[in-house]
């Protein structure tokens, strides 16, 4: 086998392993920015998986699918907003229900579709791009969802340090009494930001059960809503290192697939533990700088907002 | 919708009529049918190793008709939470009960002190006692013959095997498939990606996907879910289902697979328990009690190789075959099986070494 399309193999699968990781992980960035900490993640993409392979059934189209995802993720986390942000139940307590219920409920939606086969996205080459060497099948010989990621990556990053509204958003993650104390609607912009973060959440779930594994299975999300959160937290709130983060892991985990095959002689529970291990060191060490972290870290994270008058 | 509401309400009336069935005192057999519980490790699904086990309860029920009751609990954890689930089934009035996951093999016995009268049967586990039987299927046969098949149609001669863990439930199986791989085609080998996680779809076709770009042509698992086969069935290659025949997830690819076949034993345990002559045993049986079976052709599997597969078939059913016949090496060229002998069941039971053929080595 040749070097360079092993290579080339590895860092294909790094974008497909990647990008669930970081379609969640950035939504749960603009949630935690606006000083929300929703711990229900994995629950809302299981329940955006399910919708969006069911009425990828039903319709016929993986379109419509991708769009009930969102939606679905976007109702989980609506009922999220109501207990943290209207009825201010604690968010810890709050966001693990929401996973709870997450889990079981896309269970019971999806009771009578274990087991149906759909035709899930193919990839779609970028006419030019994709037949530059090496980077070309890597980045632009993708899926429509890897492409949305990317979009989204900058998006965001444009949105939150170069927009207004993003710096509202930040304000208000920031110290909420203040931004209220200058008339921004503080609930309201949570929750646009919970809606938000619910909605990458069932996108990231539209991207598992309807092309990387185009098939509805219970819990198939396996965990990576977690690791989502967690790579927010070692990112240090920063949308370059969710990426990079989210990259890593992925990429580790498929580096260490590639190390199995070829008989390397490592203990097979070590490599499982690599993509962990070498993602939150990598992070650690790039953002190291305690003054650095308290600037990215939302000041008000988790704290419920009581409006003064 | 309604669809969903009817079968919510069918589950509540269902789950109602059992709680009232709980609370009338287990009566003697005669005009009252036998009840039959039980436990599952995951939800039944529509393929891997519950679903099977759900296969032969359903068989039970097609067997006896009115004569049984069966009831099954799905997605019960091992440890604490089965105990109570599985006293609860033994208060209720069944009156032998399956515990299907090794984890159950505990809180089983436990159980079973307190329910002399009632049957259990545990599911892969040692430790039995008068009321407790063990059983389980003698796999590696059927990745023998499986592992011919393999060797018969690879072209590239490199197999991808994703596993989830290196037991010797596991080991066994890969090896025995690359016996029967290298008994057709010396030269081939099978690389094995461990996945460290029964359950993990996405890591699955990962794994399938990175053994597919180094060069491998036929891929199986022994993994719960389908993302192996649909990999193979997306990316053009071959597949060998395991546990359930997979051919839905890859009706192109899947050449065959090595099924679990728990029907002839459940029915005959059934009826021993009606008779009053059930006793506690221990059962390994293979292809010749109809344990494991292999699973329909594909359409890319040619007549001679069909033929080979019965012979050996009929073969290990009759005995004259055992996949582990020395001589046998294992992957650093050792002799652990001299020729002519065979290992016995307590070798194949704790299984430590992969035989020669399969890149790797176990992690110790």
């Amino acid at each position: 086998m040749d070097g360079i399309d092993t290579a080339v193999a590895i860092a294909a699968g790094t974008m497909r392993a990647g990008t669930p990781l970081v379609l969640a992980a950035l939504g749960e960035l603009i949630t935690e920015k606006s000083g929300v900490l929703n711990l229900g993640i994995e629950g809302m993409m299981l329940v955006g998986a399910v919708s969006g392979f069911i009425v990828t059934v039903l319709t016929g189209s993986v379109y419509l699918g991708v769009c009930a995802a969102i939606i679905a993720g976007m109702l989980m986390s609506l009922i999220f907003g109501v207990l943290t942000l209207s009825m201010m139940t604690n968010q810890v307590a709050s966001g693990l229900a929401l996973t709870i219920f997450g889990v079981g409920l896309s269970a019971f939606m999806g009771i009578n579709y274990v087991g149906t086969p759909i035709a899930g996205l193919k990839p779609i080459a970028i006419p030019v791009l994709s037949d530059v060497p090496v980077i070309g099948p890597v980045l632009f010989n993708q899926d429509l969802l890897v492409y949305a990621s990317y979009l989204l990556f900058f998006a965001i990053a444009w949105f939150l340090y170069r927009t207004r509204w993003g710096l509202i958003l930040r304000a208000v993650g920031e110290t909420h009494d203040a931004a209220h104390a200058i008339g921004h609607p503080v609930i309201l912009i949570r929750y646009l930001a919970v809606m938000f973060g619910g909605a990458m959440a069932g996108l990231s779930g539209a991207y598992l059960s309807l092309v990387y594994t185009p098939q509805w299975a219970e819990n198939m999300s396996a965990g990576r809503g977690w690791i989502a959160l967690a790579l927010v937290v070692f990112a240090t709130w920063r949308p370059g290192r969710v990426l990079l983060g989210a990259y890593l892991f992925g990429g580790i985990t498929i580096l260490s697939l590639h190390v199995q095959a070829l008989g390397y002689n490592v203990s097979s529970h070590l490599i499982a533990t690599l993509p962990y291990l070498a993602t939150i060191v990598v992070l650690v060490i790039i953002s190291r700088d305690i003054t650095k972290i308290k600037l990215n870290a939302p000041a008000s994270l988790g704290r419920p907002f009581h409006p003064t008058l | 919708m309604t669809g969903m509401i009817n079968r919510f309400a069918k589950r509540l009336a269902a789950g109602l009529a059992a709680l009232c069935a709980a609370a009338v005192p287990a009566l003697p057999a005669g005009g009252q049918p036998l009840k039959v519980g039980f436990v599952y490790v995951t939800p039944v699904g529509d393929a891997g190793w519950t679903y099977q086990h759900d296969l032969g309860r359903r068989a039970v029920e097609q067997a006896f008709g009115r004569k049984v009751e069966t009831t099954a609990v799905e997605s019960v954890a091992e440890g604490a939470d089965a105990a109570r689930v599985i006293r609860e089934l033994a208060a209720s009035g069944n009156r032998i009960i399956f515990t299907t996951s090794f984890g159950y093999m505990n809180p089983t016995i436990a159980v079973a002190r307190n329910f002399p009268a009632v049957a259990f049967e545990h599911a892969s586990g040692y430790k039995r006692s008068k009321n407790v039987s063990t059983y389980l299927g003698r796999f590696y046969e059927g990745r023998y013959l499986t592992g011919l098949v393999a060797g018969k149609m690879s072209k590239s001669g490199i197999v991808g095997y994703v596993a989830a863990f290196p037991i010797p439930e596991v080991v066994r199986g890969i090896n025995a498939f690359t016996l029967g791989l290298r008994a057709v085609n010396p030269k081939a080998q099978v690389r094995v990606i461990w996945t460290s996680s029964w359950y993990d779809p996405g890591k699955e076709r990962e794994a399938a996907e990175a053994l597919i770009a180094q060069g491998a042509d036929i891929l199986t698992q022994h993994t719960d879910s389908t993302a192996v086969v649909q990999a193979a069935e997306d990316r053009g290659v071959y597949a060998i289902g395991y546990h359930s025949d997979m051919s839905k997830y890859g009706p192109r690819a899947q050449l065959t697979a090595s099924t679990h076949n728990w029907a002839n034993y459940y029915i005959k345990r059934v009826r021993q328990v009606i008779d009053k002559t059930w006793r506690s045993t221990d059962t390994w049986g293979g292809i010749g009690e109809g344990m494991v079976a292999l699973a329909p052709f594909g359409d890319a599997v040619p007549e001679t190789v069909r033929r080979l597969v019965r012979e050996k078939t009929a073969a290990i059913a009759e005995g004259r075959l055992h996949p582990f016949t020395g001589p046998v090496r294992d992957n650093n060229a050792v002799v652990r099986i001299a020729a002519g002998e065979t290992l016995s069941d307590a070798q194949l039971l704790k299984i430590d070494w992969l035989v020669q053929g399969v890149t790797g080595t176990l992690p110790r």
